[in-house]
């Protein structure tokens, strides 16, 4: 089986899911859950296959890639829809394969019993296929209908409790705020569609590499596919749908901030690499650091277990964007970002599943209820630690080196451009928030005194079909295999970067200044300023060296602080934390209420909105609704009138023969008196006339 | 002075009584009456007949000239009182029926066909 098979197949199992399980849940044994499962650990197998025989070939151009015509509007144009596997569509193959199964095996557990199950595995199904879709897509086409699709299923599955009226509105923000970028994202489409004429990405970088696409063109192409990036990975402002998507079952959680939703816009943003120009690569980059402090110092002061999850996720999804971002000025950060992409999945599918096993164990998601847990959720605890250690970066865990290499590439490009030094310190800051909130969470919920001993004493740990998920998503984020930086997880160049090409080909033109696309080997290659390969070891003075060493430097050192505050706080209680937000009132009411965003938003976008459908609302009862009713009143009238017409004239003509008619009937049927005398009366006279006229004439 | 009788004398008889016939006819409404004012009128015409036949000139009618009898007034009157009978008879049948019909003889009150 090619690879392309391959690829096909690992769409087509779960969508093949998605009709069973739909059509035929119902009548299944235990309602399909088996087959859903079973079909999504097929892909995986498939994905792992794929991964071995992509990735780990340590081969920048390994893969393979197919297209036909599908839409012919012109002899000689058609849309093409393809597959293709390379290196990034192999590592993501695997990091959603790995999440969603274990996702659907942990509901299995999470979701006993509830009247819906059905439903969620079925647009579980749906939700895999269209995220397995989304990246084997080789063209803008198809990716733009798994994206969509991936909406379709958010919507659904967030809105899964939708008798809740917060459920219903959480899943119609999610699809309105991400329709947002949806729209915009589409528009970037048109905009390649109408310089390319083509819409596979292999068509678009090649445009790019020949200058066929070039300046505003490419600019505003780049910056409407982030728009849709921003969408979809909830990067500020339009994050507000994120924390509100955790009304969803915890699962979903999981996936969708883990694998599938979330990802996919860090993933468009890998994918089409290649047509971002320097400009956009600067607001990629100063959006994600942005969102990354943003949402971290929001996630410092939630109550709600889920919501700390989800901020530590927009943060989180800041930093994959700030790497992506520097990424088009240094050769390490494309790397970083989408190798915390795939790290980051592994360890916040563990967190999210974790909190579900707590939120299962005790029936709340309040931190203010938990503590003590450690000892009732051994399994829980252990792996809950694991990835937190994780995501705060402790070495040798695997969020130690995709962070660390995420800051040292915004290190180094401030290093290179000290005008953009505020990236960097986005990072570092961000990062210590993270380690606070972290272990805050850690604390509140495992160590100290049972806060609720009600729902403490009812605490139990959770079955292993909820467990084993955990267990593996935690050995998962353990020290990656062969260690080191980008190793484990071997993204390479899924699209090659220039210093793996100078590497392997002896290319060694490094463009000063900025990104640059060109064309080599029949592939097109991101060329970055700095062109030299990170496993080089370069000279100790060189920028990337030492902004590796900084990075990890303040990396570990903003870890120990927030670990140490968030001890002193919360295990020592050296200070009360109420007695720290009444002294900072301000600054915590503001965190608490995540900046008025909502408030923003609602004053400042559905308000006008709501207004604008009012004004329309009434210009259509009036001015549209007012021209329908004219016409039918002007009609009406004219009906009147040809009715008067006609019931009068053509009638009255009519009528007015048969009258007529009638009346010299009846005036000559006087004359018919039936009586013998009259008619003989008649005679005579007239015989006595006759024989008057004869005679007059005779006479003459 | 006395003037002899001739044709004036029986045609001016003659249209008294068709003009007695007539007026019968017009003005009675007894059925049986208006059959006899037909009589009368029949024989007006009857009385017309023979008086020609008697007083007209010598040419037709006169026996011997064109093959003639001589005698076509008194044939033409006697036809007529056969037709007379004849019309007797039926006016009578139509009279019975009337009376059948309408329980009495009033040609007045026969008067269905009234328009």
């Amino acid at each position: 089986m090619g690879l392309i098979e391959q690829g096909l197949l690992i769409i087509l199992l779960p969508l093949a899911g998605f009709f069973l399980v739909g059509l035929f849940g119902r009548k299944l044994p235990r309602q399909g859950d088996w087959l859903a499962t079973g079909l999504v650990g097929a892909s995986l197998a498939l994905a792992v296959k794929t991964f071995v025989q992509v990735t780990l070939q340590h081969d920048p151009f390994a893969g393979a890639r197919t297209s036909g015509p599908w839409l012919r509007f012109a002899p000689a144009e058609a849309l093409s829809i393809g597959i293709m596997v390379d290196n990034l569509t192999a590592s993501m193959l695997v990091v959603v394969g790995v999440v969603s199964f274990l996702v659907h095996l942990y509901s299995m557990g999470y979701m006993h019993g509830d009247p819906k199950y059905v439903r969620f595995y079925t647009v579980l199904q749906l939700f895999t296929a269209s995220m397995f879709g989304l990246v084997l897509s080789d063209n803008l086409l198809t990716l733009y209908v798994s994206w969509e699709l991936m909406g379709l299923s958010s919507y659904l599955l967030i809105g899964h409790y939708f008798e809740k009226p917060s459920a219903a509105w959480a899943c119609l923000k999610a699809f309105m705020t991400t329709r947002v970028g949806d729209v915009l994202m589409f528009v970037g489409i048109l905009i390649l569609f109408l310089h390319v004429g083509s819409l596979r990405f292999a068509d678009i970088f090649a445009a790019v590499a020949d200058g066929r696409l070039a300046g505003s063109a490419q600019m505003w192409a780049g910056l409407l596919l982030f728009g849709g990036a921003m969408g979809k990975s909830a990067q500020f402002p339009l994050h507000i749908w994120l924390p509100d998507a955790m009304e969803g079952p915890t699962p979903v959680s999981a996936l969708i901030h883990a694998a599938t939703m979330v990802a996919a816009g860090v993933y468009l943003m890998a994918r089409t690499y290649l047509l971002l120009s320097a400009e956009t690569f600067l607001v990629v980059a100063y959006v994600g650091g942005f969102t990354a402090i943003f949402a971290a110092s929001i996630g410092l002061v939630m109550d709600d277990i889920k919501k700390v999850l989800a901020y530590s996720t927009v943060s989180q999804l800041g930093y994959m964007m700030l790497g992506l971002g520097v990424g088009g000025f240094v050769v390490t950060g494309y790397t970083a970002g989408v190798y915390h992409l795939t790290t980051h999945a592994f360890f916040k599918a563990g967190l999210f599943l974790g909190a579900g096993s707590i939120i299962h164990a005790v029936h709340t998601q309040s931190l203010a209820q938990m503590g003590g847990l450690r000892r009732k959720m051994p399994v829980t605890f252990i792996t809950f630690l694991i990835a937190t250690l994780a995501l705060t970066g402790l070495w040798p865990l695997s969020g130690f080196y995709s962070k660390d290499a995420i800051i040292a590439s915004a290190i180094e490009f401030a290093l290179r451009h000290p005008e953009h030094l505020a990236l960097p310190i986005f990072a570092v800051l961000a990062a210590a928030m993270t380690a606070f909130y972290m272990f805050r969470l850690v604390f509140l919920a495992f160590f100290g005194d049972p806060r609720d001993a009600h729902a403490h004493s009812h605490a139990h740990e959770s079955p292993l079909v909820m467990t084993f998920p955990l267990l593996v998503l935690a050995a998962l984020s353990l020290p990656p295999v062969g260690g080191g930086h980008g190793n484990w997880f071997w993204i390479g160049n899924p699209v090659p970067l220039r210093g793996e090409v100078a590497q392997r080909y002896g290319v060694a033109t490094a463009e000063q200044g900025q990104a640059k696309v060109s064309t080599e080997h029949g592939q097109p290659v991101l060329t970055t300023e700095g062109g030299v390969a990170h496993g080089e070891h370069p000279a100790a003075d060189d920028p990337a060296r030492r902004a590796h060493t900084m990075a990890i430097g303040a990396s570990v050192t903003v870890l120990l602080i927030g670990f140490v505050l968030a001890w002193l706080i919360y295990i020592r209680r050296v200070v009360d934390p109420r007695a720290l937000a009444c002294r900072f009132a301000p600054i915590h009411r503001l965190l608490v209420n995540k900046y008025y965003i909502d408030e923003i938003v609602q004053a400042g976008v559905i308000r006008p909105v709501m207004a604008l459908c009012r004004l329309v609302a009434r210009a259509d009862l009036w001015i549209v609704d007012g021209l329908v009713n004219l016409t039918a009143l002007v009609t009406r009238a004219i009906a009147w009138v040809t009715g008067r017409a006609d019931s009068h004239v053509v009638d009255g003509v009519v009528n007015g023969v048969a009258d007529s008619a009638m009346t010299a009937g009846k005036a000559l049927g006087r004359l018919q008196t039936g009586q013998v005398g009259t008619y003989l009366t008649g005679g005579v006279v007239g015989v006595v006339m006759l024989a008057g006229f004869v005679f007059w004439v005779l006479a003459r | 002075m006395m003037a002899e009788i001739g044709l004036t004398h029986y045609l001016v008889v003659a249209a008294i009584l068709f003009a007695l016939g007539v007026a019968g006819v017009l003005y009675r409404r007894n059925a049986v009456g208006m059959l006899i004012g037909i009589e009368l009128i029949l024989n007006a015409a009857n009385v017309n007949l023979i008086a020609f036949a008697r007083y007209a000139d010598r040419g037709v009618g006169v026996p011997g000239v064109n093959g003639s009898a001589g005698l076509e007034g008194q044939v033409f009157a006697i036809f007529v009182i056969i037709l007379a009978a004849c019309e007797a008879a039926i006016g009578l049948a139509i009279c019975i029926n009337i009376f059948n019909k309408f329980g009495s003889i009033d040609a007045d009150r026969a008067d269905t066909m009234r328009g």
